[in-house]
């Protein structure tokens, strides 16, 4: 009985897990508005102070649609912070998933006309950093053209202080590497899929098709 | 005791003393023409060797080989005197630099505030001693007075003298050291006067015919029988301050001292104009070029000195200087009122936690100005013109369509083969008047590799087709 206590705290932090059932749904967690998804992700949700790493094959195969019920619905309440987008967004698309645009901020570092993008990327992984650490943030988006264990790192430990969900779109090519982050979710396109690669929490490997 | 004089007899060598590492050596300033320099102030070091002021500097330099000596600055001593004016401002509405060698402020209001004559003058004497400045303190009922006691001498220092007493403490001051006209003092002296209590015993009349009409005025000015016409000191509308230095930098590590002095003087400035900055310039001097300006703008008005050194700071840091830097300005010229931000008093956010206003200055800061935006929608039918970049809340007005998350910056020809067309298709037809013109045929479509592209060709055909955006 003793023990069951001491061990809900960690239970509700993911840092220890039973076995067999997805531990129910938590406060920690964002719901993310995917049905299917909240069901096999622990907690029933994002992690809500972590980062989550989403890999794409291409553009345009539904990464956005992943996240935008959750965005809509932070952006209500505070800012939500794209850093470097791949391309400029229309607002009209975004404001028609519901996102709050007046909430919305975009981040555009750029490479100080002598840098490189090597200069611009890193600028990025720092304002994503910042962003996440200030806990001025709801949600901090980012598309980072690079990024290395060690700085994935640093974005994971800045979402735990600042208490603040970060998502991360990378390349499938990074699919392999070890990553840092509390979730990793593949999207397949034929057929379409949503892999979780890996999640704190739970066993992950499940692939699952969203509607 | 309603008016304070703080004495500054030997500010000249304060200010240069400050700058100078090691206080025990002798150091000396100079005045006169270059072939007869001659001491006009001496530390006190240099008075331990036997040096006093009037001397020659040969004679000097015969008796102490070891002497520091710098020439008077008389313009750079009066920009001090006016900064502790500025700092004086802070204790009383009403500061005076109209006395020479002193400052002298009017405290009988700010009683309240800052306590009895004994407490403020604690307080006065420990921020005056932690600049170096040697200073001397007196409180009288009337700013004249006050001004006499101070120059008087060392013996007078700390005098706190009421409106009962004024006379008797007056009184005892010799003649010669009362402040008066040097012609005067010697025709008192003549008449067998030692002390200021025999002058004011003497008739009026008489003494106006044997001396001039000057000194009456004086001496009624000191013992408050006439009113003292004095000028208030007017804090100055900006900020405006330089510092020099000996050798050049070439780090901006270096740098961030003196700014950060710069900057501690500009929250002090601020505080008392109770203003905040929006902007400041900074300025790096170069040997023979015009200085590199640095401007660091902020979106809202800010006072804290710790965030506008870190502004200002990562401002430096970016900048690259063409030649080493020989100095430092620091210039602010509007003062918008400042609002301090709110915070809740049960707010539970970590420590370091930033408001979005101070992260987004932070982030400015370091990328770049147009780097943070917000993003605002326009009633517009050409995808391209459709968002702009935040205005003002709420002036989203569009209608719903169907629209791609991404639009490319350029349209670029569909590479990927099509799968089938999922909606189309839609035509965009607008800006002939303004030279942008637009005829196409949009369609959403899904490319063989699964990804939902928006594309569009010239209307009435069936491609080649141009990408447009990705419906992600």
């Amino acid at each position: 009985m003793n023990t069951q206590t001491v061990l809900e705290p960690w239970i509700d932090g993911r840092q220890v897990w039973r076995g067999r059932t997805p531990s129910a749904a938590s406060t920690t967690a964002l719901s993310t508005g995917w049905a299917a998804l909240d069901a096999v992700l622990p907690g029933g949700g994002w992690p809500s102070a972590a980062l989550t790493e989403i890999l794409f094959p291409v553009d345009g195969v539904g990464e956005l649609r992943l996240i935008w019920p959750s965005l809509a619905r932070l952006s209500q309440q505070g800012p939500v912070v794209l850093v470097a987008p791949p391309y400029p967004l229309l607002a009209q698309a975004w404001r028609g998933a519901g996102v709050v645009l007046d909430n919305l901020q975009i981040i555009k570092p750029h490479d100080g006309g002598h840098g490189g993008s090597d200069r611009a990327d890193r600028q990025a992984l720092w304002a994503a950093e910042q962003c996440l650490r200030s806990a001025a943030c709801r949600a901090v988006v980012c598309w980072p053209q690079w990024a290395d264990d060690r700085a994935l790192r640093r974005l994971q430990v800045a979402a735990e202080s600042g208490q603040c969900p970060g998502f991360l779109f990378r390349s499938t090519h990074a699919a392999n590497n070890p990553s840092p982050a509390a979730l990793r979710l593949q999207i397949h396109v034929r057929p379409a899929e949503v892999q979780v690669l890996k999640c704190r929490g739970g066993w992950g490997g499940q692939r699952l098709q969203l509607g | 005791m309603d008016w304070v004089c703080i004495g500054l007899p030997q500010l000249a060598l304060d200010k240069r003393q400050r700058e100078v590492a090691d206080a025990s050596r002798p150091l000396v300033l100079l005045t006169g023409p270059v072939q007869r320099r001659v001491l006009h102030a001496v530390n006190g070091a240099a008075q331990r060797c036997g040096l006093h002021a009037g001397m020659p500097l040969a004679s000097a330099q015969a008796l102490c080989p070891d002497l520091q000596w710098h020439p008077f600055d008389p313009v750079s001593t009066e920009q001090l005197r006016q900064r502790m004016a500025a700092w004086a401002y802070r204790f009383s509405a009403q500061v005076t630099t109209d006395f020479p060698e002193a400052i002298v402020l009017e405290i009988g209001r700010s009683r309240r505030l800052f306590g009895e004559w004994p407490e403020l003058q604690t307080r006065l004497r420990e921020e005056l001693r932690s600049w170096g400045i040697t200073h001397r303190l007196c409180a009288a009922p009337h700013p004249a007075a006050a001004h006499v006691l101070a120059m008087a001498g060392d013996e007078f220092d700390g005098w706190g003298v009421d409106s009962h007493r004024i006379q008797a403490a007056l009184g005892c001051l010799p003649v010669q050291r009362a402040g008066l006209d040097p012609a005067n003092v010697l025709s008192l002296q003549r008449l067998g006067l030692r002390q200021l209590r025999q002058v004011f015993d003497l008739p009026r009349e008489g003494l106006a015919r044997r001396t001039s009409p000057q000194l009456l005025l004086q001496l009624d000015r000191m013992r408050g029988l006439l009113p003292t016409p004095v000028r208030y000191y007017h804090p100055p509308d900006q900020f405006d301050v330089r510092i020099e230095f000996d050798a050049e930098v070439e780090l901006h590590l270096a740098l961030a001292f003196p700014l950060r002095r710069l900057i501690d003087d500009l929250g002090l400035f601020l505080s008392a104009r109770d203003g905040g900055a929006q902007q400041l310039n900074l300025f790096l001097a170069h040997e023979g070029r015009p200085p590199t300006q640095i401007v660091v703008g902020l979106l809202g008005p800010e006072r804290d000195p710790a965030r506008l050194f870190e502004l200002a700071r990562t401002r430096l840091e970016q900048t690259s200087c063409p030649a080493p830097v020989r100095g430092l300005r620091v210039q602010v010229t509007h003062l918008p009122p400042f609002v301090p931000g709110t915070q809740d008093l049960f707010d539970s956010r970590a420590q370091q936690a930033l408001s979005w206003p101070q992260l987004r200055e932070r982030l400015r800061a370091r990328l770049g100005d147009a780097s943070v935006q917000g993003v605002g929608l326009r009633a517009e039918h050409r995808p391209e013109l459709t968002t702009v970049p935040y205005t003002q809340p709420g002036a989203t007005q569009a209608p719903e369509q169907a629209r791609p998350a991404w639009l490319l910056p350029v349209p670029m020809p569909l590479r990927e083969r099509i799968a089938r067309v999922l909606s189309g298709p839609e035509r965009i037809e607008s800006g002939w008047w303004d030279g942008a013109d637009v005829r196409r045929d949009y369609y959403r479509v899904e490319t063989t590799a699964g990804q939902q592209a928006w594309v569009f060709c010239a209307p009435g055909e069936r491609g080649p087709y141009m990408l447009h955006g990705w419906f992600a």
